[in-house]
């Protein structure tokens, strides 16, 4: 399979007085089509830095260095005006807290327009089309009611959907997830899930997946790379670092979280 | 929106009571006789105890305060705010309909400096953060607002009038009349408001929404003028409902530097004169502007804001 995304020795820091502080260290990866990246770690642990470093979306006060190659294209070396042209399009990009991603002042379906009209040359008609088909594919009811309501009144689990649908909308090649799970309720958080499953299996898309959730990695990923404190703690398949971790950091995460899954299971069963 | 805004009208009413009141007990403070003054500037040559006692019977002093109060409350809402102690021939509600629009085109010229100056500076401010351009300008508001309207004045007709003799010094005429004082009385507002714009859009641009705006591959031009500047102006329009009548207000110095033949010249000359009754209704006046465009604006608030006016439907 052809690589889509080939990170190698990225580093990223942050520019303050006296220097330069470091937020990633020296993290490689590299994805293909159909492949899912899954990303552990805490928050701080630079995961979500990283993620920011690939879609080019640090300002000017952060330094990265290494190398981003998308499809050969060497990101870090890219205009903003380039970049801005690949984001929203060629790489879709999921956000954590729906509830604030969207401008509190336009209805959903501007928001989307918007974003539609930016990448996708096409009248009004067209693209209003495409919104009430990207709503229908995320299985949202009512489409054209929902295009007509502002953010504050959809669920986060809706304004979820709205972003993933937003993100596949123009057949991208990657997909960026930031914590895509983490600020919705854990109803949505299955569903919004089985949403991702489903653009994974279709194949056509390379997906990095960022989680402080084992639980929700463990259903989607195919490769998992653990961070903390900035480092690449430990990466692989995911079975083998699930069932087998190497790093001290990686097997206390897991132990953890079987740990809360067994007090869990005991629970709501206790005769077992 | 309708019930909000009658029940924002009918909280209005005791509001409008209190600064009546306030305003009526605060004037009748004044440590002088208003009988005696009133016959000073009538120029009545011996002022005798009996002259005294007449006047203030003609100008219903003699009654108990409240008594007065209930009066003159009854008058106002039928706006009738009586005559002018100093000048029985003429009555109030002519005095201030005569000063008003002088006064009005000042404050009106001078919050369209405002809106023209500080629009732009504060969003270039705001997007050209800690550039040259955005030094000087915070340099230039510290500096203004910290200079009190009457100095500013002063230093503009020395240095505009006399010194460059570009405009007249004072004086109420054409459009030249009005550019030096409009710009004295906006200087502080341009400040504050080139302040006020230029932080909420920063605080706007630490928001989710324009990092996702960026992920979603918006033109920055686009992030700026119709995401961020927008959200930033939506929390200007409180300020800027209360800056109208407090522009209007704010003239009383302004009038009196420039000889501006406003309500603020009208005002002074009365509290010189003890001429209660006009003082009285300037005070009220005031009080009321700013409760009707507090108001007014609140109200507007409420219209531009989807969150405000229709609610949550899904908690």
């Amino acid at each position: 399979m052809s690589c889509v995304l080939d990170v190698a020795n990225v580093s990223v820091g942050f520019r303050q007085k006296g220097g330069v502080l470091p937020l990633v260290k020296n993290a490689s990866l590299r994805l293909s089509a159909g492949q899912c990246l899954g990303i552990l770690g805490e928050s701080g642990s630079g995961k979500s830095m990283l993620c920011k470093a690939i879609a080019g979306l640090l300002d000017e006060n952060f330094t990265v260095e290494g190398s981003i190659r998308f499809e050969g294209l060497q990101l870090l070396r890219q205009k903003p005006e380039k970049l801005r042209r690949l984001r929203g399009q060629k790489i879709g990009i999921v956000l954590q807290n729906p509830m604030s991603c969207f401008d509190p002042l336009y209805r959903i379906g501007e928001q989307m327009e918007e974003t539609l009209a930016e990448h996708y040359n096409a009248g009004r008609r067209k693209i209003y089309t495409k919104c009430i088909e990207i709503l229908e594919l995320m299985r949202i009811r009512q489409a054209i009611n929902v295009l007509a309501q502002y953010p504050h009144q959809l669920s986060g689990g809706m304004l979820q959907r709205v972003m993933i649908g937003l993100a596949v909308a123009l057949d991208p090649v990657l997909i960026i997830a930031d914590e895509p799970t983490t600020a919705i309720d854990s109803i949505s958080q299955h569903s919004i899930m089985q949403e991702f499953v489903r653009i994974k299996e279709a194949g056509q898309v390379a997906m990095i997946f960022v989680s402080h959730d084992l639980g929700v990695l463990s259903r989607i990923s195919d490769d998992v790379m653990v961070m903390h404190g900035g480092r690449v703690m430990e990466q692989g398949r995911a079975q083998d670092i699930f069932a087998n971790a190497q790093d001290v950091y990686t097997r206390h995460l897991i132990e953890q979280h079987t740990a809360v899954m067994k007090r869990f299971c005991a629970a709501i069963s206790p005769a077992v | 929106m309708k019930r909000y805004i009658i029940m924002r009208l009918l909280a209005t009413v005791p509001l409008l009571l209190s600064i009546s009141l306030l305003c009526f007990l605060f004037i009748n403070l004044i440590p002088s006789d208003p009988a005696e003054v009133a016959l000073r500037i009538r120029q009545t040559p011996i002022i005798t105890e009996d002259a005294i006692l007449q006047v203030r019977q003609e100008l219903g002093l003699d009654q108990p305060f409240l008594v007065r109060y209930a009066q003159w409350l009854w008058s106002c809402i039928q706006l009738d705010f009586g005559v002018s102690y100093t000048n029985p021939a003429r009555t109030v509600l002519g005095e201030i309909g005569r000063c008003l629009p002088t006064t009005l085109s000042l404050a009106g010229f001078s919050l369209l400096y405002v809106l023209i100056l500080s629009l732009p500076i504060g969003f270039l401010s705001a997007v050209y953060k800690d550039s040259w351009f955005d030094r000087i300008m915070r340099g230039v508001v510290f500096t203004t607002t910290a200079m009190p309207a009457y100095w500013v004045g002063l230093l503009l007709i020395w240095f505009v009038s006399i010194k460059l003799d570009l405009l007249p010094t004072s004086g109420y005429g054409g459009l030249e009349h009005l550019l030096l004082p409009a710009f004295t009385v906006a200087l502080t507002y341009i400040s504050t408001y080139i302040r006020l714009i230029r932080n909420n859009m920063l605080e706007n641009m630490r928001e989710d929404y324009v990092l996702y705006a960026q992920a979603r591959g918006l033109k920055q031009r686009n992030i700026l003028v119709r995401h961020i500047l927008k959200n930033s102006l939506q929390s200007c329009i409180t300020a800027i409902g209360m800056s109208i009548p407090q522009l209007i207000a704010g003239t009383i110095v302004v009038e009196n530097v420039f000889a501006w033949p406003g309500i603020g010249k009208l005002c002074i000359t009365a509290i010189f004169n003890r001429d209660y009754p006009v003082i009285q209704a300037y005070v009220l006046m005031i009080g009321v502007l700013f409760v009707f465009f507090n108001l007014f604006f609140d109200i507007l608030q409420y219209a531009a804001d989807p969150r405000l006016r229709q609610g949550k439907s899904h908690a």
